[in-house]
């Protein structure tokens, strides 16, 4: 019998039907991957069964049995934990406090903090999840914290763990680590459901598939059954390049020169330590690195939202080390920055007005301090279509687009200014497979028209099939560099998490001697 | 229309504040239907009334727009109160040293100077704000007490006019604002203290308004105060667009005060305002930091204040029942704006939730 059982699982909101009639059922021991686009519900779903949403038609099942779950408390109590994308820890408590949170030993009101320790370390040695219970959240990796999470709900009893995007947040390595412990869960005898648009982890991890797509379940499958190219099609609804076919590059003169960089990050603490890079036209350079390893800094710096302490920036020879992001951008720098919502757009501004960001005081838009809502109108419409904006028209609000739509906006406005040098920064985070191809495609399309690409991503796939050339961050320092086709994701991970073994100071891994260094 | 959608819920807010005002009415057992009705004989009920709410109206135009434009660039301005009193003294100044002058020439000079005086009164907050994050909350109210002790100090000491009373001296014709009846006394309008100010203050609400929706400035003020960060990323200077906004939010202030003492009083005194700088900031919530919404906020509450007497006068009920009223219009205006933020809250999780 399944352990879990969803029968016609209905879940309405305000315009739109985010599961339709949805059925499926999980055993013990299993491993069910939820795949599908953003936007498709699998999210939507799985919040319904761990009670943070309530459903409006269908039935669900535990062991059999007919049950109501109307909050997290009622699904926890059916042995339902979920590990959910933005974690739910409190930073300067520890491991054991976030764990025993809620459920607290107690005796006339005191805490057992010794019984917590005991119960944790028992399940952390149980199923494999090694974690020290005194240290405190903040000071734990991503990958840590989100053990913690995963040992919350076994804490809990947790019989079906649900994960919702697992390895969004994770490096390569912490992704394997985490498949293990999935594997390891459920040979103890738990059901795992885990939700993804991950299309090459679902075919490493899972045991079952099912896609769904526009809020119905278009398809089940093994991974023995498909794969890549076959689940994308399902998703998608259509056939979906997965990885840009691009002309050999044809670099010409450097258009980005970046010398002995050295950049102050927020803490007071130097981010980048004298940083040299070269960008080219007609190149796309790739910068990957786990987030926090200087990238952000640099990008800053480039784009003139931050000083750097020495150091000197290039733009086709004119020097814009101090430049001002005004100046900046009059100079020919575009920049896709990796959060639309926070530096992208203002969401409160129709798409016009977002469309001029960045140029809104000059021809033709402006005149002296006026602006020329005809001309602003004409634009806009024109870079909408030019860029597949899903709208209405050019008054609707920013804030009202899907994520896709409110990128390809970005990219609109960045692109439309023929830049010398376009910086993108995760340009592709949280979307969709069908959004990812059309940036991806723009991008490349950019850096054959003869403009330089400074790309800066965590995800491996898109820098392995964009850049030309890939520089690996870590610690503020350039450890490796490739040429594209010529290095692994595991090689690029390794150096990644500063398996080079380069130091400060130490010359950066060069292709050629790759083959020893990285082993 | 748009228009009628966008003013449904201020509209309700204020017919749900006469409601609950009128239970408080009866539960001090006097009779409701008798005070409103003399509210707004008070106010509407004849050409001397009209005038009366349209003098009442005018300081609280351009208090309401400061506080409005300052919303708009997210920037809090408590201390337009200290903004109206500078204004109203620059101008009890300037009246009497430009006096010579004629009236083309006296008026425009005086009305820009004192709104300079206004903004000037903000700029040092405004650039605290811009440089070291200091809240502006806290410093245009701590400058608003320095100009009303500057005033009062002023005004009882060395600004002192010939009399005894602590005010100054009387500003000549030439330097005030003519009164309706005055202008079009062709017309034969019965005298009443309305004066030219409320035209200008109409004015400037349009002026207003076309920034917002034609310039640049109107756009920076408006991207800034939305996402500061988005903003900077567009070159955008942050700071620069703060002390610009707050200096122009105390510039309106300001004005309030000009009008006051060129148009009503045409002299400066301790008591001259009767907390209009406060009185700016729920007029700017009502209006929903609209310019032009502020026109018909600013009667509103000006026709409160007309209509209030006769209604202590004829049915009892003590004055104090019209700032209970507007306690009530502001509670409703903000509690609309909370149940908002909780459903948009939802939304958005439906929405994130879909993805």
């Amino acid at each position: 019998m399944p352990v879990l059982e969803l029968r016609e699982i209905t879940k309405k909101f305000p315009g739109v039907l985010a599961n339709d009639r949805v059925s499926l059922s999980l055993d013990a021991g299993e491993i069910l991957a939820l795949l599908g686009e953003n936007g498709a519900g699998k999210s939507t779903l799985m919040n319904c069964v761990y009670g943070l949403l309530a459903i409006d038609g269908g039935e669900i099942l535990v062991d059999g049995a007919l049950v109501r779950i109307k909050a997290p408390r009622d699904a926890i109590d059916l042995g339902i934990g979920m590990v959910h994308q933005h974690f739910m820890l409190v930073e300067p408590l520890t491991v054991t406090e976030n764990i025993v949170l809620g459920r607290e030993p107690a005796r006339l009101g005191v805490i057992d903090f010794a019984t917590a320790k005991a119960r944790v370390r028992e399940l952390s040695e149980r199923y494999g999840l090694r974690i020290d219970p005194d240290a405190r959240i903040m000071d734990l990796s991503v990958g840590m914290q989100q053990r913690v999470e995963i040992l919350k709900a076994l804490y809990q009893g947790a019989r079906i763990l649900i994960l919702d995007e697992p390895s969004a947040v994770l490096t390569p390595q912490e992704v394997k680590e985490l498949f293990s412990v999935i594997k390891s869960l459920t040979a103890e005898g738990l059901a795992v459901a885990f939700i993804t648009h991950k299309l090459e982890e679902v075919v490493a991890v899972a045991d079952r598939i099912i896609v769904m797509r526009d809020g119905r379940t278009v398809g089940e499958t093994r991974p023995s059954e498909t794969d890549e190219v076959g689940l994308a099609r399902m998703m998608v609804g259509r056939d979906v390049v997965l990885s840009i076919q691009k002309d050999p590059p044809n670099p010409r003169e450097p258009v980005l020169v970046v010398e002995s960089l050295s950049v102050m990050g927020d803490r007071g603490l130097e981010a980048l330590h004298g940083v040299s890079l070269t960008v080219r036209s007609g190149e796309i350079v790739g910068i990957a690195g786990v987030d926090g390893n200087g990238q952000r800094e640099l990008v800053e710096s480039v784009v003139g939202l931050r000083r750097p302490s020495s150091g000197r920036i290039e733009l086709k020879g004119r020097d814009i080390t101090h430049s001002s992001a005004r100046e900046s951008i009059a100079a020919g720098v575009s920049h896709v920055p990796e959060d639309r919502h926070r530096r992208g757009l203002v969401l409160e501004f129709d798409l016009a007005e977002n469309l001029i960001l960045g140029d809104h005081n000059a021809e033709p838009y402006t005149t002296r301090g006026i602006m020329h809502p005809v001309a602003i109108g004409e634009t806009a419409r024109k870079r909408i279509a030019d860029y597949d904006v899903r709208t209405p028209s050019e008054h609707v609000l920013a804030g009202a687009l899907s994520g896709g739509n409110q990128q390809k906006l970005v990219l609109a406005r960045e692109l439309g200014r023929d830049p010398e040098l376009l910086v993108a920064a995760q340009p592709t985070r949280g979307l969709d497979v069908g959004a990812i191809e059309f940036v991806h495609r723009r991008i490349v399309a950019e850096r054959d028209a003869g403009k330089a690409v400074l790309l800066v991503s965590m995800e491996l796939e898109e820098i392995q099939s964009l850049s030309d050339r890939i520089l690996v961050f870590y610690e503020g320092n350039i450890v490796a560099e490739f040429a594209s086709g010529e290095v692994d994701d595991e090689t690029l991970g390794y150096h990644m998490t500063g398996g080079g073994g380069a130091k400060l100071g130490e010359q950066p891994v060069a292709a050629s001697a790759r083959g020893e260094a990285g082993r | 229309m748009v228009v009628l959608r966008k003013a449904g819920v201020p509209l309700l807010s204020v017919l749900l504040a006469m409601l609950v005002g009128s239970i408080v009415i009866v539960a001090t057992g006097k009779d409701p239907v008798v005070a409103f009705a003399a509210l707004l004989q008070g106010a509407f009920g004849g050409w001397r009334q009209i005038g009366d709410t349209i003098l009442r109206s005018t300081p609280l135009m351009f208090t309401g727009l400061a506080v409005a434009f300052g919303f708009r660039a997210n920037l809090f301005n408590i201390g337009a109160e200290g903004q109206l009193f500078i204004g109203g003294l620059a101008a009890a100044i300037l009246g009497v040293a430009l006096g010579g002058l004629p009236w083309f020439v006296s008026v425009p000079a005086i009305i820009v100077l004192g709104a300079l005086a206004g903004a000037a009164w903000a700029f040092i907050p405004a650039l605290l704000k811009a440089k070291v994050g200091a809240h502006e909350v806290i410093t245009t109210m701590m400058f608003s007490y320095i100009a009303r002790y500057l005033v009062s100090y002023l005004v009882n000491g060395p600004l002192r006019g010939d009399t005894a009373i602590p005010q100054t001296a009387l500003i000549p014709a030439s330097a005030t604002l003519p009164t309706f009846d005055k202008v079009f006394s062709f017309i034969g309008l019965e005298p009443s203290r309305a004066h030219f100010g409320f035209i200008l203050a109409i004015g400037v609400a349009v002026v207003i308004w076309l920034i917002f929706k034609y310039t640049t400035l109107g756009y920076e003020v408006r991207a800034v105060g939305y996402n500061p960060l988005a903003a900077e990323n567009a070159g955008i200077s942050v700071s620069w667009t703060t002390v610009r906004a707050l200096c122009i939010s105390g510039a309106l202030a300001g004005l309030a005060g000009v009008v006051e003492v060129m148009g009503v009083h045409h002299r400066l005194f301790d008591q001259f305002s009767s907390g209009f700088g406060f009185t700016g900031i729920a007029v700017a919530l009502l209006a929903k930091n609209h310019p032009l919404a502020v026109i018909p906020a600013a009667l509103l509450f000006g026709a409160l204040s007309a209509g209030g007497p006769a209604m202590q006068l004829e049915a009892d009920v003590p004055l104090k029942l019209i700032s209970i009223i507007q306690a009530l219009v502001i509670f409703f205006v903000a509690a609309e704006t909370v149940i908002t933020y909780f459903i948009r809250k939802r939304q958005k999780e439906a929405v994130t939730d879909a993805e």
